[in-house]
């Protein structure tokens, strides 16, 4: 197992209904893309906001990530959609 | 220099400041983005401007320093506003400084074209009480990948 302290944005926060979570997750999850779909399966809410894996953008310890980023235990996983700032 | 903050910003003191401390500057070059309106029924009152903290002050830096590697700059600020803002409401400054124009310009044209696509902000527009989270552009993705190396 190992600790992930997920955070999320804009409508993935408000889809999900919460603003962040702290899971131990399976060893068997071993990157970014693993982790969406093991949380896709935790509920509705989960599901509905990561449907469409296009929308969605990742950062890991506030770099940009992508999905074969291995996870690193421990770490800050942001998930959100791409930036529309300026 | 960089700032990410609810209030807004003077330009004028701004810039005051900033070539108060570049001896060498012959050109300072600003850009200030606003709250667009429009013309229609439905069109937008306010919008909503989120940030990550921490990443969106990290991701401005780095792109401060991008542009002092690749442009010959004295001095660059960012000032990026997050929160409830008005149609109208100034948004975003860049200012750069430079010896001669062409560095000031182009620095300050790459650093609002990466801005779009590499700085952790999202914005929403606020109609009628409602709240639609705004899509990227296609376009701003085309103009930031003008900058590839």
């Amino acid at each position: 197992m190992s600790s992930v302290r997920l955070i999320y944005f804009a409508w993935i926060r408000e889809r999900i209904g919460r603003a962040e979570d702290a899971f131990d997750v399976p060893p068997s999850v071993i990157n970014l893309g693993q982790l969406l779909d093991w949380l896709a399966a935790r509920g509705p809410g989960y599901k509905a906001a990561l449907s469409d894996r296009r929308a969605i953008r990742m950062a890991m310890d506030q770099e940009f990530a992508g999905p074969d980023q291995a996870l690193k235990p421990g770490c800050e996983v942001a998930l959100f959609p791409p930036v529309t700032g300026g | 220099m960089i700032r990410v903050q609810v209030q807004d910003f003077d330009i004028n003191a701004e810039i005051s400041n900033l070539s108060a401390r570049s001896g060498a500057a012959g050109a300072i070059v600003t850009f200030t983005g606003l709250v667009r309106g429009g013309s229609g029924p439905s069109d937008i009152e306010a919008i909503y401007l989120e940030h990550y903290p921490g990443m969106t002050e990290r991701a401005l830096q780095a792109l401060e320093g991008q542009a002092r590697a690749r442009f010959d700059l004295q001095d660059v600020l960012i000032i990026h506003r997050i929160g409830q803002l008005a149609v109208g409401a100034q948004i975003v400054l860049v200012i750069t400084i430079s010896a001669h124009r062409q560095a000031a310009f182009d620095a300050a044209n790459f650093l609002m074209d990466r801005l779009k696509t590499d700085a952790p902000f999202w914005k929403a527009e606020i109609s009628a009480g409602k709240t639609h989270w705004v899509d990227m552009k296609d376009g701003d993705i085309a103009r930031a990948e003008r900058w590839a190396d």
